[in-house]
């Protein structure tokens, strides 16, 4: 027969990844059990350049692939690794001005908990704070989910090096590495073959930036400027770009490592 | 209880008193800002812990912009100038006297007063409390004699200020600090003393 019945167009899209119908809004589930809505801000963070973490013997270091879609832009605007308080770091994935609103809302968590404890406020309960707030947003159906993805990390000399996710849902999680973006699975499979618990983030700032070049695809997206952040027990526990001379030296380390697998495609 | 600087070099004592009874010896009434100033509090010392509290978030949010610019000392200045003169025209001041010593962005050093109802001014010389009847006299003779002193010098004229001042005031104890903001460094010194000579109240007669 060449019809089919309504019931049978509706089972078809219960497979499916198109929520037709289910996904007007946060307030909704759909009948296997998704919000359609938080789906697609996971997907909006997919779409974004790369950002990677890496949680080293001494620190944490974080590393952004910022897609640069026009010759005339500033160098150096839009940032994309941001300081929470001085002595947390975190590198946002998605769309940036949700990110800036994420940012916002946790400098305040941050400056509210110093405000009430007298002191700096712990990694986990600013991802404890900052994850019940993403989280509001998915369960209105008045509002949409942030699109964004962020990496906190902090050190310290009591609690050594931590770094957590918070991603779209608003759900926290404590990682040694992680990747979210456009080379999401390409950066893991790296940062998987790397020893982080041994190496000190000076090696981690190079490693790094070898991930980024490597995950970034030359075809799709020209230009690329690649931002680098630590922070450990060579800053002093406080979150900085990385300096000038660390930067230009893993950036060489980077290019020569893809020019060498280059190298070795060609010889195939 | 009180404390005075120059350009440059600012010192406090470390006495918290209670009246008149000497009952926190080793407090820190100057506290380093950001790296370009220094402020010394003299007064109710929860209302001074008070303006550090907001004065450290201040510079925090400094930091998190991440361009390496910070609020310079007469923008600090200014700032608490704002806030003290506020609170007494609502007749609930902060029982304080501040001194902000730092530079600004062009380098160049600054020494500034602000008080409890809001009097605020710059001046190369500045004292609080019983040293701006003995100290401010010592420190503005040393300056007329040698205007482009240099750390070290300003540094001595402080401590013989200081000497005088503990000899002269009952009320006051010989510990204090001394922070320094220069071209190069801005820092506060563990806290030290003066040396002292009491030999001549051994054998009094008279006044003498």
């Amino acid at each position: 027969r060449v019809a089919i019945t309504a019931g049978e167009y509706k089972s078809y899209l219960r497979m499916s990844s198109i929520g037709t119908g289910y996904d007007f809004s946060a307030g909704q589930f759909s009948p296997d059990g998704r919000v359609f809505q938080v789906e697609y801000a996971q997907k909006a963070v997919e779409n974004s350049g790369s950002v990677i973490a890496v949680r080293g013997s001494d620190g944490v270091v974080f590393g952004v692939e910022k897609i640069i879609t026009s010759q005339l832009y500033e160098q150096g605007n839009n940032r994309r690794v941001q300081s929470v308080d001085d002595h947390i770091g975190g590198a946002v994935a998605g769309m940036l001005s949700d990110a800036r609103a994420i940012v916002a809302r946790a400098r305040e968590e941050a400056t509210d908990y110093r405000d009430v404890y007298q002191v700096p406020i712990p990694l986990k309960m600013l991802c404890e704070r900052l994850g019940h707030y993403v989280h509001l947003y998915t369960v209105y159906g008045g509002l949409r989910p942030f699109g964004v993805s962020i990496l906190l990390g902090s050190w310290d000399e009591l609690n050594g090096a931590k770094l957590m996710e918070i991603d779209p849902s608003g759900s926290a999680r404590g990682y040694y590495g992680c990747a979210v973006g456009k080379g999401k699975q390409n950066a893991k499979t790296e940062i998987e073959k790397l020893d982080m618990t041994k190496l000190t983030c000076r090696e981690l700032i190079k490693e790094v930036a070898k991930i980024i070049y490597s995950v970034h695809d030359e075809v799709k997206d020209k230009h690329f400027e690649l931002e680098l952040s630590w922070i450990g027990k060579d800053t002093g526990g406080k979150h900085q770009i990385v300096p000038k001379d660390l930067y230009d030296e893993a950036v060489k380390y980077a290019e020569e490592a893809l020019n060498d697998s280059d190298d070795e495609d060609n010889v195939m | 209880k009180q404390w005075y600087q120059r350009r440059v070099a600012i010192t406090a004592g470390t006495l918290g008193s209670y009246g008149s009874l000497a009952r926190f010896r080793d407090i820190q009434r100057l506290m380093k800002v950001n790296d370009s100033t220094i402020i010394g509090g003299f007064g109710d010392y929860a209302d001074f812990q008070f303006l550090m509290k907001l004065l450290r978030q201040q510079t925090i949010d400094d930091e998190v912009v991440g361009d390496g610019v910070y609020r310079d000392a007469p923008a600090i200045h200014n700032w608490l100038r704002c806030v003290l003169y506020n609170r007494r025209t609502k007749f609930n001041p902060l029982w304080n006297t501040i001194v902000v010593a730092g530079k600004n962005y062009g380098g160049e050093p600054y020494l500034g007063y602000v008080d409890k109802i809001g009097v605020a001014f710059e001046e190369k010389t500045v004292a609080t409390g019983f040293g701006s009847y003995i100290a401010l006299p010592m420190m503005r003779k040393a300056m007329d004699e040698n205007p482009d002193m240099g750390v070290e010098e300003a540094k001595a004229v402080l401590k013989r200020c200081l000497r005088v001042l503990f000899y002269r005031d009952c009320r006051s104890l010989n510990r204090f600090q001394i922070g320094v903001v220069s071209a190069g460094e801005t820092s506060i010194s563990e806290p030290m003393s003066a040396d002292t000579d009491w030999s001549i109240g051994a054998n009094p007669s008279g006044y003498e």
